[in-house]
């Protein structure tokens, strides 16, 4: 009876090989010894970039403001540890493309020591604009890999008088423990962040979804939420991708959100478990976000785990410490493996948004040469969006990639469940990446050929003033002529 | 006098003109073709000639035509064509199209004698500088059309790859696949 239910309720999806075992049982280490050197990037959000408020040669106590936010959609960023700032510049960037970011380089005096903290607060005398001020002063952003600002969708929670918050515990991807092992160990501030969250949303309710092949993160959630009857604990099953809005919001609450609409239409806003977590020590504990646990994991790791991690840390410095056997390494990547980002290199900073670092060896990494379709449909079955993955792939082939947004491809969400499922290994989510990366610029082109036009008017116009003014002023200095002369001629006469 | 016959004389000449001008006009009149004037507008409209017309008009017209492929627009690429061949209503293969390389003009500052020539001439002001001193290049303005590059006297004016951002960085379309794919 349930399992029909579930049905229902769960469009398309995969059941990836889960391959948490080698981390789930760890708990969290907090002896990763302090990097020398941090890189922050200006940039760990989605939205306008941070403007430092430090100078080269600045001293720094951790925590302090490094950068400020930026317009109504941005974060600060602040000193994952004491020490001196050693430069503001360019660094390459955890993206596939390492490209360069502006960067806050920070040489840390080992000393760690936070700047003076405010006593802990009570977030519930706090009105609910207090908090998410306080929310966006701390530099919080969802914590799952998405890193929208956290204040920003607490002010449209607040605005949208939302009935129901979602916490998403789901942590779907292969390798990624870091959320269960947290909602093992510190369920208490989860709890105490999702309650604060709610205070600050005006919002009644809450729903904790936790898939099932997590049985202590849930007993340990459950029992921490006992008191409070405005929380509910949930488990869900164990499915990919069960931690995208849509497919929770589904299963949870039985609404649909429309399909060019936003989870807000139908009354619900989906946060992360990491970032309930971080609220709650920059609410309760005056602590803004400087560190986070990172899972490291994947084949080439010798000691995997789950490690709490100062922002700025280079990936480089974690890898060792995992006893990562770099030539055993094939692939290295920032999130989980089905839609996190391979990394070029090493020597990049941990970010807000690294949940994982997987160190993944050929063996787990080799999928089989690609061959043709043999039009088995199982990308269509998979898909959790009800898209076509197999026809609009052809389409941006063929380099038609309007007829490809005809059928869906800005519905896709790139959760990877095609390309996981094709028995002939065609790269599906790569064309979509590829057509929306694609349709991105040539929006950008079509904007600049307006713009182009416009400059070209308004050049034309000026040529032309400027014209005409030279032929007003060939006029007047002619008919001064005309004049000077008619006037010569009448005194003759006279 | 003299003043008034020059005054009327100048009158007569005046209207005389004028209504030659407005008869002109009525019979010279170019009957514009609105699928020409469709197109033009989709068009980017640097009138830069890398279409082997003088301007974006005539190879409005020229598509309008049959004389010139949908593709003709360099600088347009494969979204123009796209668009061209829905509002013409045909279909088009665009899979062998290589989309054509996108290169802006850059300014070298050693060999630039800021002699304003360039400032001249481009069409969408992207080059910005006074006289006597360096003159440097917006590059999101510049469309590509190659026309300072003509002019300027000591070649310190070169066309460049656009520098690759975080902001336009993107994923490169897949390898084809094997040859015998159904299409
Ligand atoms: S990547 Fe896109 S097309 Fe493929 S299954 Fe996911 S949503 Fe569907
Ligand atoms: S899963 Fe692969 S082989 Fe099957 S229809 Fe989709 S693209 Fe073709
Ligand atoms: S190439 Fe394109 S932009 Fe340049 S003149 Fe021809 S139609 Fe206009
Ligand atoms: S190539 Fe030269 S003339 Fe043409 S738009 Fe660019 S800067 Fe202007």
């Amino acid at each position: 009876m349930i399992s029909l239910m579930q049905s229902f309720r769960i469009r398309g999806g995969v059941h990836p090989d889960p391959r948490k075992t080698a981390t789930t049982d760890l708990s969290i280490s907090s002896d990763f010894p302090l990097p020398k050197k941090l890189y922050i990037p200006l940039q760990q959000h989605v939205g306008k970039p941070a403007e430092p408020v430090v100078r080269v040669g600045d001293y720094v106590y951790k925590g302090q403001l490094l950068a400020h936010s930026q317009g109504m959609i941005s974060a600060p960023v602040h000193a994952p540890s004491s020490g001196i700032i050693s430069d503001i510049a360019d660094y390459p960037a955890p993206h596939p493309s390492a490209l360069p970011i502006r960067t806050v380089f920070m040489e840390t005096d080992g000393k760690d020591v936070w700047q003076l903290l405010k006593p802990p607060t009570d977030p519930f005398g706090l009105s609910a604009e207090e908090i998410s001020l306080r929310v966006g002063a701390a530099g919080v952003v969802g914590m799952g890999g998405a890193t929208f600002p956290a204040a920003v969708k607490l002010n449209l929670g607040r605005k949208n008088k939302i009935s129901t918050l979602l916490i998403n515990g789901g942590e779907c991807e292969p390798y990624l423990t870091c959320d269960d092992r947290l909602m093992q160990e510190s369920a208490d501030g989860i709890i105490d962040g999702i309650r604060i969250m709610l205070h600050g949303m005006e919002t009644p309710q809450a729903i904790v979804g936790i898939e099932d092949n997590k049985p202590a993160a849930f007993r340990a959630m459950k029992k921490a939420a006992a008191d409070f009857r405005q929380i509910e604990v949930r488990q869900v099953p164990t499915h990919y991708p069960m931690g995208w809005d849509r497919q929770l919001i589904r299963y949870l609450t039985g609404k649909e959100v429309p399909a060019d609409g936003r989870a807000t239409d139908v009354g619900v806003l989906m946060h992360n478990v990491a970032t309930a977590y971080a609220i709650h020590k920059a609410i309760r504990h005056n602590r803004p976000l400087v560190d986070r646990v990172v899972t490291i994991a994947g084949g080439a790791a010798g000691s995997p785990g789950n490690i709490w991690v100062p922002i700025g840390t280079l990936i480089s410095e974690l890898l060792d410490f995992c006893r990562v056997d770099r030539p055993r390494m094939a692939r290295l990547v920032m999130g989980g493996p089905m839609m996190g980002d391979a990394l070029p290199i090493a020597e990049l900073p941990v970010v807000k948004a690294t949940s994982g670092i997987l160190a993944l060896t050929q063996d787990e990494i080799t999928r089989g040469s690609e061959q043709a379709c043999i039009r088995c449909a199982r990308c269509i079955s998979a898909c959790p969006a009800g898209l076509l993955p197999v026809d609009m792939a052809n389409r941006i082939r063929s380099n038609q990639l309007e007829s490809a947004v005809d059928i869906g491809l800005k519905d896709c969400i790139s959760c990877g469940s095609c390309s996981y499922v094709c028995p002939s290994n065609i790269p599906l989510v790569h064309y979509f990446k590829y057509a929306a990366g694609e349709l991105a610029a040539r929006q950008q082109a079509q904007h600049k050929s307006e713009q182009t036009k416009k400059l070209i008017e308004e050049r034309n116009k000026r040529i032309e003033r400027i014209e005409k003014q030279k032929a007003e002023e060939a006029a007047r200095e002619l008919a001064a002529k005309v004049a000077k002369y008619s006037a010569d001629q009448a005194e003759q006469v006279l | 006098m003299y003043v008034l016959s020059a005054i009327a004389s100048l009158a007569t000449l005046g209207l005389v003109l004028g209504w030659l001008l407005a008869i002109a006009a009525k019979y010279l009149k170019v009957e514009s073709n609105p699928i020409v004037e469709e197109l033009e507008a989709l068009m980017p409209g640097s009138q830069c000639g890398q279409c082997g017309f003088p301007g974006c008009r005539p190879a409005a017209q020229a598509i309008a035509n049959g004389e010139a492929p949908i593709t003709v627009c360099p600088p347009g690429g494969s979204a123009l064509a796209e668009q061209f061949a829905a509002l013409l209503g045909v279909s088009i293969d665009l899979s062998n199209f290589e989309e054509p390389e996108f290169l802006i003009a850059k300014v070298s500052e050693d060999t630039c004698t800021g002699c304003t020539r360039c400032f001249k001439v481009c069409p969408t002001d992207a080059i910005v500088g006074a006289a006597k001193q360096i003159h440097a290049v917006v590059a999101d303005a510049c469309t590509g059309c190659q026309k300072c590059i003509a002019v300027c006297p000591t070649e310190c004016l070169q066309m460049h790859k656009p520098e690759v951002t975080l902001r336009n960085w993107r994923w490169q379309k897949p390898l084809p696949e094997p040859v015998g794919a159904p299409a």
